[in-house]
């Protein structure tokens, strides 16, 4: 007896078929996350249920989980366009560093009254966080860097400008010592939900940017010609679609939505800027899974986003009460997003079993 | 000599090693046309594991075994997904580095600022050791080093002139055209990238038993990352790892030296990420130059059938 294993192309799949796939392979991801919980000694049924439990479980949770949505939402969104094109950018974390800098400079340094002061911010962070994403573009356009190294480099380089910024010129004098600028006025700061840490206009923001960019995506003339770029590099050549400008405009995009991002952490949540890891706790790098998650649809990532947001809550929750390192997030990132796209081999192909 | 030179090349050797052995791995893998980018995942896993078995056996050999077989299966999983799966490599690697770098992260918690009592023993080389200056930098050295320059020298030859290093660089180059030789693509990318990913294990143990003796949380500090930039800019030749791997071991040591000058330490962390960004510049330069040497079939999965 023979067993023979044959590939075939799937012809179309039907919607439930691809909805059913998705939610198998998040299935499959938590049952592997949770068989390295057991091998690092951690019970995972008791981990994923105080995860859950912890983010989507009672009203303070869902407070939180919405709080950490708007990040991952923002970035998330702008991560699945430049993906569309096929551009790796892995850089969130600076671009989001880079939003959060400059909307400090701009909080601290300018006398401006509260609506303007916070619009200049915005616009400050989103401005910072597209110029170190288009950084990214340039180097790969102009001297064919790879994208996903460079982009990593600058998220590197960012942390430590930062810990130079926060430990040298930009130290604020009345914080006792401590590593972070003086604390931002009212006037820079975000209103919050009473109650709640959920900043209001970045999640409106963050809503209509996730709406936007799927429009931008489906129905503009940019959005066509970077899709042509994603799916056929040659056939955009022949078009003579240019590389360098819609990867520019890509990463401008890209980068300031993650740079928007980093305004809305520091002037509604922390309302100073200290140490890179507290600033974002790695919101750039699960964003990564946001967008696939989502299909490299910019508006499924609220779903998404709200999804990962839950576990970014639930993952600190645990960390405190199970004593887990940091890290553990990025298991739960990187099983997540292997199955996903093992997943997606079986939407585009099918398994012939035959015992002879 | 002056003895600050002679111990700034001494750790620059120790530096450049796991580097060296990464990069040769990541030379063997994206030479069959597999592009793996979790490196930094292995080496995090290879460094956590050689710790592990090393403290807890008490061999260092046997740590050193452990992170090789632990990073291997973690690259047994980019090598499924990548080759018998054939999903884009990109998001494989990414995927693979992420969940290396958590593993790492989870299962060292307990063992972050632990001493290690048991370490790879120097291995003084007869007559050569006694050579001033020279003898104590080059031959007077850990285990691994030694390997890791045997196994440049002997890549070097094998791809180049034996029948095994045609197959790899055929199904590299052109996968179609080598099945129909009669070679099996998808066996040689998955023994290639297994054997990268021992190496990048390899290169962990390194960083965990020899250079810095404990682990800590962000051991590999990107350099999983830079070994991928290196393989672009040696232009897939074992020979140019070499310098390569030790330039950047260099670089690694240079934060250090230049600590007294009263520069800002951020400033000089930022030095191997910076550098590697200049270096993928400077080979972005001669791009014909790199198109010549790249595996025509890297990241490119083969579908059997198809040409």
């Amino acid at each position: 007896m023979r067993i023979e294993v044959q590939v075939l192309p799937r012809q179309g799949t039907p919607r439930f078929f691809s909805t059913g796939l998705l939610l198998a392979s998040i299935a499959a991801g938590l049952a592997a996350v949770g068989v390295v919980f057991a091998m690092a000694g951690v019970n995972p049924f008791y981990a994923l249920y105080k995860i859950f439990a912890g983010s989507f479980g009672s009203l303070y949770g869902l407070g939180e989980t919405v709080t950490k949505a708007i990040p991952l939402i923002l970035i998330g969104a702008g991560l699945a366009l430049a993906y569309r094109g096929r551009f790796w950018n892995v850089g969130a974390e600076g671009q989001l560093l880079a939003g959060a800098s400059a909307a400090t400079w701009i909080g601290l340094n300018l006398a401006l009254p509260h609506p303007l002061l916070i619009a200049a911010m915005f616009v400050g962070g989103f401005l910072a966080g597209a110029a170190w994403g288009c950084l990214i573009a340039l180097l790969k356009g102009r001297f064919g860097v790879n994208e996903v190294i460079s982009s990593l480099m600058l998220n590197y380089i960012a942390y430590e400008l930062i810990t130079l910024l926060i430990t040298g010129p930009w130290k604020g004098k009345t914080q006792h010592g401590f590593p972070y600028t003086d604390d931002f006025a009212p006037a820079a700061q975000l209103w919050l939900i009473p109650g709640t840490r959920i900043h209001l206009l970045t999640l409106v923001l963050a809503l209509l940017t996730a709406f936007a960019l799927f429009v931008l995506m489906r129905r503009s003339r940019f959005g066509y010609e970077l899709r042509v770029m994603g799916e056929n590099p040659e056939a955009a050549r022949y078009a003579g679609i240019r590389f360098l400008g819609v990867s520019a405009v890509l990463m401008a995009v890209s980068g300031g939505v993650a740079g928007v991002a980093g305004v809305g952490e520091v002037a509604a949540i922390h309302h100073h800027l200290s140490a890179p890891t507290s600033i974002s706790s790695g919101y750039g790098f699960t964003a990564i899974i946001v967008a696939w998650l989502a299909k490299l649809n910019p508006a499924a990532c609220v779903a998404s986003g709200f999804f990962f947001a839950g576990i970014l809550v639930g993952g600190d929750a645990i960390q405190v009460s199970l004593g887990l390192p940091a890290a553990t997030v990025q298991v739960f990132n990187g099983m997540l997003l292997l199955f996903l796209i093992a997943g997606n081999f079986f939407l585009a192909n099918r398994l012939v079993v035959r015992v002879r | 000599m002056n003895p600050l030179v002679v111990s700034v090349l001494d750790r620059t050797i120790a530096a450049g090693t796991p580097l060296l052995l990464a990069t040769l791995g990541e030379i063997l893998a994206e030479r069959s046309g597999v592009q793996n980018l979790g490196m930094e995942g292995m080496m995090a896993v290879g460094a956590v594991s050689g710790f592990m078995a090393a403290l807890h056996t008490g061999n260092p050999w046997i740590g050193v075994a452990a992170a090789m077989a632990a990073a291997a299966a973690l690259a047994l999983l980019h090598a499924f997904t990548a080759v018998i799966l054939k999903v884009n490599q990109v998001v494989s690697g990414l995927a693979v580095a992420m969940l290396g770098t958590g593993i790492a992260g989870l299962i060292g918690k307990p063992y972050m600022g632990v001493p290690l009592p048991n370490q790879l023993p120097a291995l003084r080389t007869p007559l050569l050791a006694d050579i001033p200056v020279l003898g104590d930098i080059l031959f007077d050295k850990d285990p691994l080093f030694y390997f890791s320059v045997v196994l440049g020298l002997a890549l070097a030859f094998l791809l180049a002139r034996t029948r095994w290093g045609m197959r790899v660089r055929s199904v590299g180059e052109n996968p179609a055209a080598a099945a129909v030789q009669g070679v099996r693509v998808s066996r040689v990318r998955i023994l290639c990238t297994l054997a990268g990913g021992a190496l990048a294990g390899m290169g962990g143990a390194h960083l965990s038993l020899v250079y810095s003796k404990s682990w800590a949380e962000g051991l590999t500090g990107g350099r999983g990352w830079i070994v991928v930039a290196l393989t672009i800019f040696t232009l897939w030749r074992p020979l140019r790892a070499f310098l390569g791997a030790f330039l950047f071991g260099g670089i690694f040591v240079l934060q250090y030296v230049l600590q007294p000058l009263g520069i800002p330490t951020n400033l000089l962390s930022m030095l191997p990420y910076a550098a590697t960004l200049l270096v993928l510049v400077l080979g972005g330069l001669s791009r014909e130059n790199r198109g010549r040497h790249e595996p025509a079939a890297l990241g490119e999965p083969y579908m059997r059938g198809e040409r």
